[in-house]
């Protein structure tokens, strides 16, 4: 089976099949990680451009080491130092950037839907890094790729998402790979996180993060969103923490043997406490892990739909 | 010049319905009957199987002059308008500078009178600068040619500043115009909030947002006995209140947009920022509430709220782009849809264009009686055609009906007794 899209803009548009290939690919390049030259030559000569709109060292980094492991040309493109502050348009950005022959524009932007207006702009092959709250593909695929290591069917696997479901992309992207796969999700929160209709993306709310957590196999942690604190989300910190984070008391309502994930980086001690994060049921540093391989399977993937 | 308009259909909403012909002297009507004589000078129009109306009426359109004549000028603008069949609009303050002031009112009246294409009426400003703090001199506005207030697109939050720019409006007899949104609910929001937010990962704007500030001026119209208006209404919602409140005798009027009883929120799928607007476009039974309360009255008028954007605005990331779309030139297919499913007449869907908006105003305009200024559009109910964007003669290129294929085409319009458009 091929790859057919050109781009990877979300979850959404993605087949069972797809998401399964990507993972399989991802396997395959794991491997070249483990090697004392960890390098292929899949993408000699390809040029992919990092284009990071919102700061993201873990994100970037990922997808640098992964083009770099594949042999491709890696810029890193930040507003920070670019002409994005003298109010060129993002198309244009990315047309400047095309017209100098990228293959593959791995984009970062606060702006939901953002990839999908640069994918109908530009010939390149878009990856969504990340845009506003709507998907951030590539963190669901990892996650997958973890889950799979750890527990191997996706079938009927208990996993609760826990904290601001309506402002994370992460939680989107993850609630469509998993719900795709056949896993069985419910996301926790207060209702100021809860996004409107929720329930028809096939996942169940709970507002008790205790009563949600009961007999699952993966918890979710998202990152909270510190900045939000007192701006009608949440009141305070310490109650948020009190209410929704992840202590090892809490984990004990969940299956023996049940994962804690996180996307990072981490609050200590807000969303997640301390102990738990370094727990034995922590896979917080093998999802970092797998994240490389599983971006160096998608742009192997798309560098050939390219052809 | 002298015209007769011969061979079509009139329907001057309320007085006549049927095959009659339509003389036109000196800018006025002359007369409306059949087989009228043609005098020696007078110019010809076949009107076979076309209908012959008053001009149309836009009680809510943005000329964005002063300030933002790259999106439109009052001459680009009433082109538009002339070319949609629309031979009067008000066109409302949110210019740069605000119109807030009598020489604001008379630059954008001198502008029209040069223009020539269209009628404009000024919509002034409730409040210096449109913030919403002191109110604008309304009897200055009133009496430099405003015929409306309103602090459109930056609603009167504060409820005692509405209550008395709703009482001092009285002794003007001037409707006051409210967009209503409650801008601490919709803060940050670019789309109706629901499921199709969610899936999209937008920030949502409620229906309540609309809803608690259609309550608290019908409410200040209850206590202050003010003429209310109420623009773009969207949700289901408002409808109900306004019908409530009619209905107990309140001075209200509503006005509805072809986009929304055309479209719903999925037209935002894509992220399509043609489909970016505020209000936002709402769900299906948001729509069908709309065209529920145009057919039983409770929506009175339909007004476009032409919103045009230079195209690389619109072509921003959804969030940035700007709101609106421009409506003039589509308006008359637009609304023949609803004659076509039977949601309106054709004569009361022609009365939300012509008599009901003048009414909402008290224009002296909107009808074919002798004596009546000669604004008369001719129409055609059943020819087909593609909107093209690149057509339209207005600046704006933003509107999600392109390549619609619809029916019903504006062939001629008259202002004031001079043809101003003709489809050739």
């Amino acid at each position: 089976m091929s790859f057919k899209h050109k781009h990877l803009l979300g979850i959404a548009p993605l087949s069972v099949e797809e998401i399964m290939l990507i993972l399989e690919t991802a396997d395959s390049f794991k491997e070249v990680s483990g090697r004392e030259i960890k390098k292929v030559p899949a993408l000699r000569g390809k040029t992919v451009v990092n284009l990071f709109f919102e700061p993201s060292t873990r994100t970037r980094t990922s997808f640098e080491l992964a083009a770099k492991r594949l042999s491709a040309d890696v810029i890193n493109f930040t507003p920070s130092n670019s002409s994005v502050i003298k109010g060129e348009t993002l198309l244009d950005t990315a047309r400047n950037i095309e017209a100098m022959q990228a293959d593959i524009i791995v984009l970062r932007h606060p702006a939901a839907g953002a990839a999908e207006t640069l994918a109908r702009g530009v010939k390149s092959s878009v990856i969504n890094a990340g845009d506003g709250w709507h998907e951030h593909p590539t963190q669901a695929l990892l996650d997958l790729y973890t889950l799979r290591e750890k527990k191997r069917d996706f079938k009927g696997l208990k996993v609760a998402i826990v904290g601001d479901v309506a402002h994370s992309r992460v939680a989107r992207s993850n609630i469509h790979a998993l719900t795709k796969v056949g896993a069985d999700v419910r996301v926790i929160g207060p209702r100021t996180m809860m996004p409107c209709g929720i329930e028809r993306l096939g996942v169940r709310p709970y507002d008790n993060l205790d009563e949600g957590l009961r007999g699952v196999d993966v918890i979710m942690m998202l990152r909270l969103q510190l900045e939000r604190q007192g701006r009608a989300l949440f009141p305070t910190i310490r109650e948020y923490s009190r209410l929704y984070g992840l202590t090892a008391e809490r984990l004990k309502l969940a299956e023996p043997g049940a994962l804690v994930m996180h996307p990072g980086p981490i609050n200590r001690g807000v969303e997640i406490a301390p102990d738990v994060a370094d727990s034995f049921a922590s896979v917080i540093l093998d999802q970092v892990t797998n994240g490389v391989a599983v971006r160096m399977g998608i742009l192997y993937l798309l560098s050939g739909a390219n052809e | 010049m002298t015209i007769l308009i011969k061979g079509g259909q009139v329907i001057d909403p309320g007085r006549v319905n049927g095959p009659a012909d339509v003389l036109i002297e000196q800018g006025k009507i002359a007369a409306v009957g059949p087989k009228l004589k043609a005098p020696a000078n007078a110019k010809i129009i076949d009107a076979t199987n076309k209908v012959v109306m008053p001009g149309f009426i836009d009680l809510h359109v943005h000329f964005r002059e002063p300030g933002f004549e790259y999106k439109e000028t009052i001459e680009s603008g009433t082109a538009a308008a002339a070319a949609g069949g629309f031979t009067s609009v008000c066109c409302m303050p949110n210019t740069n500078p605000v119109n807030d002031n009598q020489s604001i009112t008379e630059f954008i009246l001198e502008k029209a009178r040069a223009a020539g294409n269209a009628n404009v009426f000024p919509v002034g400003a409730i409040t210096k600068g449109s913030e919403g703090k002191e109110l604008a001199e309304i009897g200055d506005l009133r009496r430099a040619g405003c015929v409306a207030i309103s602090d459109d697109g930056l609603p009167v939050m504060n409820s005692l500043v509405m209550r008395r720019a709703m009482e001092y409006a009285l002794a003007f007899d001037v409707p006051v115009v409210d967009h209503c949104e409650d801008l601490h609910l919709s803060e940050g929001g670019c789309m109706n909030e629901g499921f199709v937010s969610t899936q999209l990962g937008l920030q949502g704007v409620p229906a309540a947002a609309e809803d608690v500030m259609v309550a608290r001026n019908l409410a200040l119209a209850e206590l202050t006995g003010a003429r209310l208006h109420l623009a773009h209404l969207s949700t289901a919602g408002s409808v109900r209140m306004v019908r409530e409140a009619k209905a107990r005798g309140i001075k209200v009027t509503a006005e509805a947009a072809p986009h929304h009883f055309m479209l719903t929120e999925e037209a935002v799928c894509g992220y399509n920022t043609h489909a970016k607007m505020n209000p936002p476009l709402r769900t299906g039974m948001d729509v069908q509430a709309i065209k529920d309360g145009l057919r039983d009255g409770t929506i009175d008028v339909i007004a476009t709220d032409h919103a045009p954007h230079a195209t690389q605005e619109k072509q921003q990331e959804f969030a940035a782009a700007p709101n609106g779309i421009v409506g003039l030139e589509t308006a008359w297919p637009l609304t023949l849809t609803l004659v076509e499913e039977g949601v309106l007449s054709l004569e009361t869907a022609i009365a939300k264009l012509t008599t009901e908006p003048a009414r909402a105003f008290s224009l002296k305009k909107g009808t074919l009686a002798p004596g009546a200024d000669a604004d008369v559009v001719i129409a055609d109910l059943h020819e087909g055609w593609e909107v093209d964007p690149a057509r339209f003669r207005s600046k704006g290129r933003n509107t999600p009906f392109a390549g619609w294929k619809v029916k019903g085409r504006i062939t001629t319009t008259i202002v004031g007794g001079r043809i101003v458009h003709e489809t050739t």
